[in-house]
């Protein structure tokens, strides 16, 4: 009985804390009526602040502008055909990114196969068991995972991963799987598979993290609750995964996001040929891969404007993916935060 | 006597179900450990050659010397260290007073809806790949000035930096206690001197780790610099003219069909690790416990 009590007169402080929080924007409205706050200072540091606030929100629309103005020539020239038309030659000035386009999606939602459950997998041990003393060191080699610049990843994946790929997985593969029309061709190494496998790697640390964070802001009145019942643990992690489905599809869907703009590690293990080949072996080519290697290079205006267009076409892509992931993780985590004040 | 049948069948499926749901159970945790204990391999595996293959040609000339044409041996990355060094410099230079900045605006004033949209924003931003940011850099100072210069690859590694610097400034400047704010708006204090001596004095230290985060970030970047600070063979601290880095070498010999130079960008790779590394520590033995921060 007490408690209750207690409880209660704890709750009117709590909320009469937070209502003078929320006034106290009001509360300097009036006390700078009162005063008659005209400190110049005052004025000039929050202009400041706001113009460059103003500067980093207009930065996006103008990298779209910039973009697609100096993409104008292609745009006009080949139209809706430069991402339906599968050509892409240089020498007679032809461009349809097709090729390039089919190698982004494929690479990433391959590396998403690989790095989706392994991921998750990571997410609901740090979350739900490991102890603390194991969680901390394990949280911090899996954001060292993410902190490696891709380039490292594309030189061990040049000099490791390609040749282990080309020596003994991808003849494995092919012993074993002889009429697949996946594992078709010469294993060179450098290819779809090899991408996908780089792609994963790099985006795991990604998925892993965001995903630990969304299952910690499930609030344990869910898992006791469960408990309770007689659950056992994965019966209980079963329900938290449940509770925040939407939150995990948004931290998949930035691992996606990462995964099409990755540019370094793809570029130097995807072998760079634009074609589109149902097989994994093969090589490929993707948006980000072409724009690193034939950007400088560009010789003619079409050449580089095609190119730009590219980027456009891929920043298009990774804002969308971005704006629908955030609000998915966005809307997950405030769905616990009000629940549980 | 049927009854009791009954029971029975019903307590052995009953015996059933217990069992495959404590078997689904370890099954699906040991599943759970098995792929925390794979992600660890990649992470050995790449320090693991890192190390053992970039330390054979790790020597003072590394550090000392330029590139040597092709066939010649020995020679370093002199150039390249110092590059990205400089190239750093000009991101954060640029970088760093626009996300503090902005940063400063969300927590403090920025409790309203261009607020949250510029927060928006900003996350969106960071999604953005960077290779797109380089095409932007280029087509912003390359073409405007009508030839490569490291400024261009500043600008870009600037853009890049922005966004995590903006989120950690906020998020640390908002762990300052309202009273510290109060107590200096009592004492007559205006509120930008509260704001810049008090508030961001108090969350410094957080605020410098989400710069060095950025700009360790940036160390990193190789892509947005291929085609704005382009590469050069030789000495040059010229910011308008095209400047090496680390990165854009490890790319370039690592792709290229010689065996020193594939060895050289091992070496260099170690060496960004280590800059990568000391750029950290720099920063620890920086921020470390001059003012305790209190929260």
């Amino acid at each position: 009985m007490e408690n209750i009590q207690e409880r209660e007169t704890l709750k009117k402080v709590h909320d009469f804390f937070k209502k003078s929080k929320d006034k106290s924007e009001g509360n300097n409205a009036f006390l700078k009526k009162l005063l008659g706050n005209n400190n110049l200072g005052d004025i000039i540091f929050e202009r400041l602040t706001l113009f460059f606030a103003v500067l980093v929100f207009l930065l996006i629309i103008f990298m779209g502008w910039e973009m697609y103005s100096s993409s104008i020539l292609s745009i006009k020239k080949f139209g809706w055909g430069f991402i339906t038309s599968s050509t892409w030659d240089p020498y007679s000035q032809v461009f349809g990114a097709l090729p390039m386009i089919f190698g982004t999606l494929v690479s990433s939602l391959l590396g998403l196969l690989i790095a989706v459950p392994l991921g998750l997998g990571v997410a609901i041990f740090l979350a739900e068991l490991a102890p603390d003393w194991l969680e901390k060191p394990l949280s911090f080699l899996t954001e060292l995972l993410a902190g490696i610049p891709s380039v490292i990843y594309g030189l061990w994946g040049i000099f490791v991963l390609v040749p282990w790929l080309r020596n003994t997985v991808e003849p494995f593969l092919q012993d074993k799987f002889p009429n697949s029309p996946f594992f078709q061709g010469a294993p060179y190494g450098f290819g779809m598979l090899a991408a996908a496998i780089i792609l994963s790697i790099m985006i795991l640390p990604i998925i892993s993290s965001i995903s630990r964070d969304i299952l910690k802001s499930v609030p344990n009145s869910q898992r006791e609750a469960a408990y309770a019942l007689g659950a056992t643990k994965w019966e209980v992690t079963k329900i938290v995964l449940r509770n925040s489905k939407s939150g995990l599809l948004g931290a998949i869907i930035l691992g996606l996001g990462r995964a099409i703009g990755e540019t370094m590690a793809v570029t130097m293990v995807i072998g760079n040929r634009p074609q589109i080949s149902a097989s994994l072996l093969d090589p490929g080519y993707t948006m980000a891969s072409v724009l690193a290697n034939e950007f400088s290079e560009a010789t003619s205006d079409l050449y580089l404007s095609s190119l730009i267009e590219l980027a456009l076409v891929l920043f298009v892509i990774t804002i969308i993916i971005n704006i629908f992931a955030r609000l998915l993780v966005w809307s997950t985590e405030r769905k616990w935060k009000l629940s549980s004040s | 006597m049927e009854h009791r049948k009954e029971m029975e069948i019903k307590l052995k499926l009953k015996n059933i179900t217990f069992y495959r749901r404590k078997s689904t159970n370890v099954i699906m945790l040991t599943l759970s450990l098995l792929s925390a204990l794979i992600t660890l391999v990649p992470l050995i595996f790449i320090f693991y050659y890192t190390i053992s293959k970039g330390i054979a040609n790790l020597n003072l000339n590394f550090f000392t010397k330029l590139p040597t044409p092709v066939g010649e041996t020995g020679g370093g990355m002199v150039n390249a260290i110092v590059g990205t060094l400089i190239l750093i410099a000009i991101g954060g230079g640029i970088g760093i007073p626009v996300g503090v900045l902005t940063g400063t605006y969300l927590s403090e004033f920025g409790h309203n809806k261009f607020g949250a949209t510029v927060r928006f924003f900003t996350d969106v931003l960071s999604g953005v790949p960077s290779i797109v940011v380089g095409v932007v850099a280029y087509t912003l100072v390359v073409v405007p000035m009508k030839h490569f210069s490291a400024l261009a690859g500043g600008v870009a590694l600037a853009i890049l930096m922005i966004p995590t610097i903006t989120r950690t400034t906020e998020e640390m400047i908002k762990l300052v206690p309202q009273s510290f704010r109060e107590a200096g708006l009592a004492l007559g204090i205006p509120k930008w001197k509260t704001t810049l001596l008090i508030v961001l004095k108090t969350a410094w230290k957080g605020i410098a780790t989400g710069i060095l985060l950025g700009l360790s970030r940036a160390a990193g970047e190789t892509a947005p610099l291929l085609f704005t600070a382009l590469d050069n063979r030789f000495w040059s601290t010229n910011i308008f003219q095209p400047m090496a880095s680390l990165t854009v070498n490890i790319y370039q010999y690592a792709s290229a069909p010689y065996k020193d130079w594939n060895d050289q960008a091992w070496t260099a790779a170690l060496v960004l690790i280590i800059l990568i590394s000391l750029l950290s520590l720099i920063f620890r033995i920086i921020t470390r416990s001059k003012y305790k921060t209190t929260n």
